[in-house]
């Protein structure tokens, strides 16, 4: 039947260029129609938080792939300063209220928010505007400033975190989405994905003790990975950080990567802010150290990275 | 009359309840304008300069003798329901726990006049010890309020268990022995004195309530007896908390009268009146019994007894070594000297600070200054940038209002480096802890080597919040730490970074 083929063949290629996607164009050179190839990062500029969110879960299959009817999401940002987001110290809120929506609409039964703070929670969790969104998004915003919500887990793959206590709430969901903010970092260099980590776990003293990079890479061999790691570099803070002084410490970018992969989205993540404030990412050793763990990738040729610009 | 009573009660608990419940709040809800009921005090008026309520009090207590007593001072309600709950368990035929007793003259004036001089001396320690309100604020802050606390943590916990975080956990009050020490050895005083002698403790000890009683012995309005009406019965006497109705020789103590209005109805003559003072010739008002070798035995007793206080402080102030370093006052304190003169330990900021950095003090501040509250870092614990709750609570005015900008550039410390005891030293290792932490950058991570980086302080524009020392991992001593300021100065405006003005529109990989 060989018209057939033609037609059939014709119209997917048709379908293809009105996507641009690489992954349906090498599909149909396969001749196969593969549902499943997602790409492993996705990278969105030039929109408002929500919709580059929502470009970018669409290109990654939506969130229905990742959450189910009935489960319960958690969902970790950067809320670790009591500032408003405008200073870019913690995740945006837009962004996160528009995941828990999102969450929610895919019929997860609960979508729980946290961060262990470093400055006054409650204050935190106002003054980011990050409480007011969660709970009109239909989420839960919990508590995490006592050593009683934590629970001890071992972390057998990692070199000198070898237990930490992480939050009840993130070990008794169904999946969880590490939403980080971009930042410089007086301690760490820079906190992205990884860094955000220290928020899930308790002793984060103990972090600073006994190599800090080290720890935060260890952290990141946790067996329970986010389904996702959402960067927000819609505004980024350059200088500073992690807490920073004033706006001008901000550069307002747009811009959002995605991607299940810890070390990817870091590695991403420092290239576009290098373009900013320019860092070696040797420095930001725990990325390299994640890398050597297993954690992830920093090579980005290897991975089927996608970029949007709106 | 007996109207009276109640409308005593209605004020009393008005006044009474949102005091406690805001020094118990320990979730931050209530307003903190509810401060002003505390504005209000005797003592912190007196201390503040505040002279509209001072006036105010002045003229009340003149016209109607010792309302404060009665209904304000929040002690003095407190008494009241202790003693009530005394009078609760007492069995009814017993012989009632209220009858005449006369003054304890010689202890209270002493207490009184040894107070006054040892504050015109410069010596604000008793005070500080014997302010009803600040007594009440410290029984409530190191009693009640860590009672509240462990009730919501036990259920936060329960709840939390079962997957319910409407409640939270709330770190527990710290436990400075010295402080809890005197706080509950006061409470014992007052609850066993009001137990079983209702308004003892105000009558004997407060020099408040025996200052305000030689107002109520002129005051426009008194209860009365009708010297004609009394058949001597004693049923009013039965009633008075402060044991001051002589019915036998049908005479009533002015100066202890806490205008409970109790007798009023107790009364089947219709004996006892509140009523103008002054209206006819009265029966020549008490005369006092001939003074002038008391008063001379009183006076020398408390000059020398004043003389040895300001000499213990002095003592103590001196001796350096007492102190592991110099304390940290709470921000608007302005100097040493004011700070220690005014603050009367009340725990109100304590309470208030939502940081709990502000711990009451054991004997940093000296033997005269337990209690006053001083800025103690721990783990997570500092001195919040955007937060100036304690100095606009103070009552007292020992704290100086100031606005939030000016907080931000006020320097109660300075912090300190010690590279040794760094982290980054010792282990090689990235760090930097401390400068992530600091509000204005002025501890700021600078090359090392092999690409680590290193703290430095700009002191200038150091506030000496202490964030850098509550985070820095060195334990037990921190390679950081924040040195108090003996007084408080301006520090200079961190600087902006330069701004970032080029387009970024590439994402660079």
């Amino acid at each position: 039947m060989k018209r057939r083929d033609f037609f059939k063949s014709a119209a997917i290629v048709g379908i293809a260029s009105i996507f641009k996607t690489n992954a349906l164009a090498s599909a149909v050179a396969d001749k196969k129609l593969a549902v499943h190839s997602e790409p492993d990062l996705v990278a969105v500029m030039g929109g408002q938080p929500a919709v580059m969110l929502n470009r970018a879960l669409k290109e990654l299959g939506g969130i229905s792939h990742y959450v189910k009817k009935g489960q319960r999401v958690v969902i970790k940002p950067n809320i670790g300063w009591d500032k408003t987001p405008e200073l870019a110290a913690n995740t945006n809120p837009e962004l996160i209220g528009t995941l828990v929506k999102l969450c929610k609409s895919a019929g997860a039964s609960e979508v729980i928010v946290f961060d262990h703070t470093c400055q006054d929670w409650k204050k935190c969790y106002t003054n980011s505007g990050i409480e007011k969104a969660v709970i009109a998004a239909g989420g839960k915003m919990v508590p995490a400033n006592d050593e009683s919500y934590y629970r001890e887990v071992e972390l057998p793959h990692a070199v000198s975190l070898k237990k930490a206590k992480i939050h009840q709430a993130l070990l008794d969901c169904d999946v969880w989405f590490n939403v980080p903010v971009l930042k410089h970092h007086g301690g760490a260099k820079n906190s992205i994905s990884m860094k955000n980590l220290m928020g899930i776990v308790w002793d984060r003293g103990y972090f600073h003790n006994h190599d800090l990079h080290q720890c935060i890479a260890d952290a990141a061999t946790f067996h329970k990975r986010p389904a996702l790691n959402i960067v927000d570099a819609y505004r980024i803070m350059k200088s500073n950080g992690p807490q920073g002084k004033s706006t001008s410490d901000v550069v307002m970018l747009k811009s959002l990567i995605v991607s299940p992969d810890f070390v990817a989205a870091d590695t991403a993540s420092m290239k576009l802010f290098s373009q900013v404030q320019p860092t070696d990412i040797k420095d930001v050793r725990h990325i390299s150290l994640a890398e050597k763990l297993k954690v992830g990738t920093q090579n980005l040729e290897k991975l089927k990275v996608k970029r949007i610009k709106l | 009359m007996k109207f009276l009573k109640s409308v005593r009660v209605v004020l009393s608990l008005l006044f009474f309840l949102p005091i406690v419940l805001f020094f118990i709040d320990f979730t931050g809800k209530l307003p903190t304008h509810l401060h002003q009921l505390l504005s209000i005090q005797w003592i912190p008026a007196l201390l503040s300069l505040n002279f509209i309520v001072v006036l105010v009090l002045f003229v009340l207590s003149l016209l109607f003798g010792r309302i404060y007593c009665s209904s304000i001072c929040p002690l003095g309600v407190f008494q009241d329901i202790s003693s009530r709950k005394g009078g609760f368990f007492k069995k009814k035929n017993k012989k009632s726990r209220f009858n005449y007793a006369k003054p304890k003259n010689i202890l209270r004036y002493s207490i009184l006049a040894v107070t006054v001089i040892a504050f015109i001396a410069g010596s604000s320690s008793l005070v500080l010890l014997l302010d009803p309100y600040s007594t009440f604020g410290r029984i409530t802050s190191q009693l009640f309020r860590p009672l509240a606390i462990w009730i919501n943590n036990g259920l936060a916990y329960v709840l939390s268990g079962m997957g319910n975080y409407t409640l939270y956990k709330v770190e527990q009050v710290s436990f400075v022995p010295l402080a809890f020490s005197v706080s509950f050895l006061f409470f014992i005083i007052v609850a066993v004195m009001s137990w079983s002698k209702g308004r003892l403790y105000c009558n004997t000890i407060c020099p408040v309530g025996t200052s305000l009683g030689l107002l109520s012995k002129i005051s426009v309005f008194h209860i009365s007896m009708d010297d004609s009406a009394c058949n001597s019965c004693g049923a009013c006497a039965k009633q008075c908390k402060s044991q001051c109705i002589d019915s036998k020789n049908k005479k009533i103590d002015d100066s202890r009268c806490v205008d409970c209005f109790n007798c009023l109805s107790s009364c089947k003559k219709d004996a006892i009146k509140f009523e103008y003072r002054y209206k006819k010739q009265n029966s020549a008002i008490q005369e006092d019994i001939n003074n002038t070798r008391r008063t001379f035995l009183l006076a020398s007793g408390a000059v020398l007894t004043t003389v040895a206080l300001a000499n213990t402080k002095k003592l103590i102030s001196s001796n350096d070594s007492m102190l592991t370093r110099k304390p940290i006052m709470p921000p608007g304190a302005s100097n040493l000297e004011h700070f220690n003169s005014h603050c009367t330990g009340c725990q109100l900021c304590v309470t208030k600070c939502p940081m709990q950095v502000l711990k009451p003090a054991a004997l940093q501040y000296g033997i005269t200054g337990i209690t006053q509250p001083h800025l103690a870092f721990s783990t997570h614990i500092f001195c919040s940038y955007d937060c100036n709750i304690c100095s606009s609570v103070c009552p007292t005015g020992a704290l100086q209002r100031l606005p939030l900008e000016e907080k931000k550039v006020t320097q109660i410390g300075v912090a300190h480096f010690r590279k040794q005891k760094c982290v980054v030293f010792t282990n090689e290792r990235d760090c930097g802890a401390c400068s992530e932490h600091c509000p204005t950058q002025a501890v700021h991570m600078i090359p090392y080597k092999n690409g680590l980086t290193i703290p430095e302080v700009t002191e200038d524009i150091c506030i000496g919040c202490g964030a850098c020392e509550s985070i820095c991992p060195a334990r037990p001593y921190q390679a950081i730490y924040v040195e108090g300021n003996e007084t408080q100065v301006k520090a200079k405006k961190p600087t902006e970074a330069k701004k970032f003005n080029k387009k970024i529109d590439n994402f660079g990989f």
